[in-house]
C-alpha cells in the first residue's frame, strides 16, 4: 500500500460525492481569495498613500499654524478669524513672511536648503477665452517651492526671484487647468484670468497623476506669492511655510532649528505652548504607514475568519464523510486495511478539498486583483499568498485529522454494525 | 499436526451488570488444517460472535485465541491488520461488498492493502473470480450484481490472498436455493483442494456439506460430531459436481 495508492483512493472517495466535494472547496476557495484579496487591498491603499507623501517633496518640513487662522481664504478678501485661545498664550502669532525670511538665515538655521512661504487659495474661477475653469489651488510662493514640493514643470519654465520682488503677474499650471482651459493648445506665454486678475501663463507642472486620493493633484496652479497676494488672499498672514532641509540626514537638525527660531519668535517657551506646528514628512510617512497597517491587519482578520469558517466546513463535511462511510470502513479492515491506510485515506481527502480550494481561491484573488476596488489598485502580497495556501492545507490536515484518525481507530466489528 | 485454529475457553460479555448478555460462556474449539466445519445453532446462541473473535474483528472478553500458532490477542494493531489480511478470508451474509467499485476492485482491495503490485494484483483478481464463475461480470458494480453473484464476488475477494482460514457467517442465508448450491459447490471444491472452511449456518443440508457440525447453545458448545475424516473430501462433494 504506497502513497499513489492512497492518493488514488482518496480521489475516488472525493469523485463519489461531487457536488459535496464542489462545495466545501468554495468554502476554503473564498476564505483563501478574501485574504490575498484584502491584503491586496490593504496593501494598495497604503503604498497609495504613501505614494501621495512622497509627492510632497522629499526632505521637507511643513511648518503651519497651530491656530485655526491660518486657511486659505476664498476670493480676494479675508475674514477676521475669531482667535481660539489655547492654553496661557494671549494671543497666538501668525505665520509671516518674516518668519520665512528668519528661517532662512544661515547662521541661525545651517541646515536649511530652501525657504518657501505659502498662501493659498481655493476653488479660483480661471477663464481663457470662452474656456473657464475652477481652479482647485492657487498657490503664491517662492520659486524654491518647485524644487522643495517636487513639482517640476513639463513645458516652459518656472518663474524667478525677480518676478516675485516685481510682483509680476506670472503663472504656472497644472494638467488638469491646462487641459480644461486650452486644450490641445500650447498654454506657455497665454493669458488667462484668475478671479478677473489676468495672469500671464510660463509653465505647465509636469503630470502628477490621480493617485487614489480625493485631490486632484493636477488642479492646481503657482504664482509668486506678492502676486497672489494682491489679487486674491490679500496680506494676511501665511498659509505655511515649506522648508525644504540640505539632505535626509538634516531633516532632524533643520526641524531643531526652525523650532528655536520659531519659539524665539513667537515667544514660546515655559509655559507658553506654541502657535505653530511643524509636520516632518518621514514622520508623516510613519504614522500614516503605522495606520494604513492596522487597516491591512483588520482586514486580514476578517479574511482570516472566513478562512476559518472554510475549515469547519471541511471539518463537518469530513465527519459526515466518515459517518456515512463507517461500514465501508469496517470492510476495508476486516479484509486487513491497516489504520494508516484509512488514516491517510480521509487525510488525503480533506487534505485535497482544502488545496484545491486553496489553489482555485489564489488564482481568483489573481484574477481579482487585476481590477480597481473602491478607487484602490491591489497590490498582491506574496507573502500572504504562501500563508493563504498554507493555512488552508495546514486546515485541511488539521481539522480533517479528527474525523480521519476516528475512522482509523475503530475496531472492524464496531464499523461493520454501525448503522 | 499443528493446529488452523485453537480457541481455548473463550467468553464474551456484552455490557455489563444487570444487563450483561453472556455470548459466549467458555467456548474451546480446535480445528486442523484442510477441515470443514459448519458451526449450527439457534439464532442467539453466540455464533456470530465465536465467528467475529476467530475472524480477529472483536476480541474476546476473556480466554486465548490461536491462529496458526499465533497468539492473535497478543498482536498490535498494525500486525492483527496484516493476520487479517493475510490469514483470514472473511465471507458476510449480507456481502459487504463496497459500492461504487467494480467487482474486479472489490476483488483486488485484499491485495492492494497487502502491498501487491497493480499487474499481479489484476491477474490474480481476475483468476478468483474466474474460479467462482463470474469471468464475465468483472467489470460489474455491486448494484449491478443479483444477490449471488454479489456473494461469489465477496468469496472471490476473501479467497484472493490465499488465506489459511476461510470464514463465513451464513453465506447462504440471503440467498435462494440455486445461488446455495452455487456456493456451496465452491466451498466443496475448495475444500477437496485442502482449504480449512468455518462456516456459520442454521440449515442442516448445508450443514451435511461440512466433514463437521459443531452446535452451540446459549454460549457453550454441546455437540461436536465429525461427518467426514479431516484429510478425506467432503462427504457431499460428488453430488454438487455432477
Ligand atoms: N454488540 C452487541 N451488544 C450486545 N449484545 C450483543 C451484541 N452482539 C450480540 N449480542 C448478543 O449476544 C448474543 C449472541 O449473539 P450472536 O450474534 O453471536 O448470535 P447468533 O448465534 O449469531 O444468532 P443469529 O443466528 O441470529 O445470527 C445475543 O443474545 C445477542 O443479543
Ligand atoms: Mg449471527
Amino acid at each position: 500500500m504506497n502513497a499513489v495508492e492512497i492518493v488514488r483512493f482518496a480521489v475516488r472517495g472525493l469523485a463519489a460525492n461531487k457536488m459535496r466535494s464542489a462545495l466545501t472547496t468554495l468554502g476554503i476557495l473564498i476564505g483563501v481569495a478574501a485574504v490575498i484579496l484584502l491584503v491586496a487591498v490593504g496593501e494598495g491603499s497604503s503604498q497609495s498613500i504613501q505614494r501621495n507623501i512622497q509627492q510632497l517633496g522629499a526632505n521637507t518640513l511643513t511648518v503651519s499654524s497651530s491656530t485655526g487662522g491660518g486657511g486659505g481664504g476664498g476670493g480676494g478678501f479675508r475674514m477676521a478669524q475669531p482667535q481660539e485661545d489655547t492654553g496661557p498664550r494671549t494671543q497666538a502669532k501668525p505665520l509671516t513672511v518674516d518668519d520665512a525670511r528668519a528661517l532662512a538665515d544661515k547662521a541661525a538655521a545651517p541646515h536649511v536648503a530652501s525657504v518657501s512661504p505659502v498662501v493659498s487659495a481655493n476653488s479660483q474661477a480661471a477663464s481663457y477665452e470662452g474656456a473657464s475653469h475652477s481652479i482647485q489651488q492657487v498657490v503664491g510662493t517662492y520659486p524654491s517651492y518647485f524644487e522643495a514640493s517636487n513639482k517640476p514643470v513639463a513645458k516652459g519654465a518656472y518663474f524667478f526671484n525677480d518676478d516675485v520682488l516685481a510682483a509680476r503677474k506670472v503663472i504656472v499650471i497644472g494638467q488638469t487647468v491646462a487641459e480644461n482651459l486650452f486644450g490641445a493648445l500650447d498654454p506657455v506665454g497665454k493669458q488667462i484670468t484668475v478671479t478677473g486678475v489676468p495672469f500671464t501663463v510660463v509653465g505647465v507642472l509636469k503630470e502628477a497623476g490621480s493617485t487614489g486620493g480625493f485631490q486632484d493633484a493636477d488642479d492646481l496652479a503657482i504664482a509668486p506669492l506678492p502676486s497672489v497676494q494682491q489679487s486674491l488672499t490679500g496680506f494676511g498672514p501665511l498659509n505655511q511655510i515649506l522648508v525644504k532641509a540640505g539632505s535626509a540626514d538634516d531633516v532632524a537638525a533643520a526641524q531643531a532649528e526652525i523650532t528655536s527660531v520659531l519659539d524665539q519668535r513667537h515667544g514660546v517657551g515655559g509655559t507658553v505652548a506654541a502657535d505653530y506646528q511643524i509636520l516632518n514628512q518621514a514622520t508623516l510617512q510613519e504614522t500614516v504607514s503605522a495606520a494604513t497597517s492596522t487597516f491591512t491587519v483588520l482586514l486580514a482578520a476578517v479574511a482570516a475568519i472566513s478562512l476559518l469558517v472554510g475549515g469547519i466546513g471541511i471539518t463537518n463535511i469530513m465527519l459526515v464523510t466518515v459517518t456515512e462511510r463507517t461500514r465501508e470502513i469496517g470492510i476495508r479492515k476486516a479484509i486487513g486495511a491497516p489504520r494508516g491506510a484509512i488514516l491517510g485515506q480521509f487525510l488525503v481527502e480533506a487534505t485535497l478539498l482544502s488545496l484545491i480550494g486553496g489553489l482555485l481561491g489564489v488564482a481568483i484573488a489573481v484574477a481579482g486583483a487585476q481590477f480597481t476596488i473602491a478607487g484602490i489598485t491591489p497590490v498582491v502580497v506574496p507573502s500572504s499568498v504562501v500563508l493563504a495556501l498554507g493555512v488552508s492545507v495546514a486546515i485541511g490536515l488539521f481539522f480533517g485529522s479528527y474525523p480521519a484518525n476516528r475512522a482509523a481507530k475503530l475496531r472492524p466489528i464496531e464499523a461493520l454494525r454501525f448503522e | 499436526m499443528s493446529l488452523v485454529l485453537d480457541v481455548r475457553d473463550a467468553t464474551k460479555v456484552y455490557g455489563a451488570g444487570e444487563t450483561a448478555v453472556h455470548a459466549l460462556r467458555g467456548v474451546s474449539l480446535q480445528v486442523e488444517p484442510g477441515d470443514y466445519v459448519a458451526i449450527m445453532g439457534a439464532s442467539g446462541s453466540g455464533k456470530s460472535t465465536l465467528m467475529n473473535i476467530i475472524g480477529c474483528l472483536d476480541v474476546p472478553s476473556a480466554g486465548e485465541f490461536h491462529l496458526d500458532g499465533v497468539d492473535v490477542g497478543a498482536l498490535d494493531d498494525r500486525r492483527q491488520a496484516v493476520v487479517r489480511n493475510r490469514k483470514i478470508g472473511f465471507v458476510f451474509q449480507s456481502f459487504n461488498l463496497i459500492p461504487r467499485m467494480s467487482a474486479v476492485m472489490n476483488v483486488e482491495l485484499p491485495l492492494a492493502y497487502g502491498g501487491v503490485r497493480p499487474a499481479e494484483r489484476r491477474r490474480r483478481a481476475l483468476a478468483a473470480l474466474d474460479l467462482v464463475g463470474l469471468a464475465d461480470r468483472v467489470n460489474h458494480q455491486p448494484n449491478e450484481l443479483s444477490g449471488g453473484q454479489q456473494q461469489r464476488v465477496a468469496i472471490a475477494r476473501a479467497l484472493v490472498n490465499s488465506p489459511t482460514l476461510l470464514l463465513a457467517d451464513e453465506p447462504t442465508g440471503a440467498l435462494d436455493s440455486t445461488s446455495t448450491l452455487d456456493v456451496l459447490g465452491i466451498f466443496d471444491r475448495l475444500s477437496a483442494a485442502g482449504r480449512t472452511i468455518v462456516v456459520i449456518t442454521h440449515e442442516a443440508d448445508v450443514a451435511e456439506h461440512a466433514k463437521r457440525v459443531v452446535r452451540l447453545r446459549d454460549g457453550r458448545i454441546i455437540e461436536d460430531t465429525r461427518l467426514a475424516p479431516v484429510d478425506g473430501l467432503p462427504p457431499r462433494l460428488k453430488e454438487v459436481t455432477a
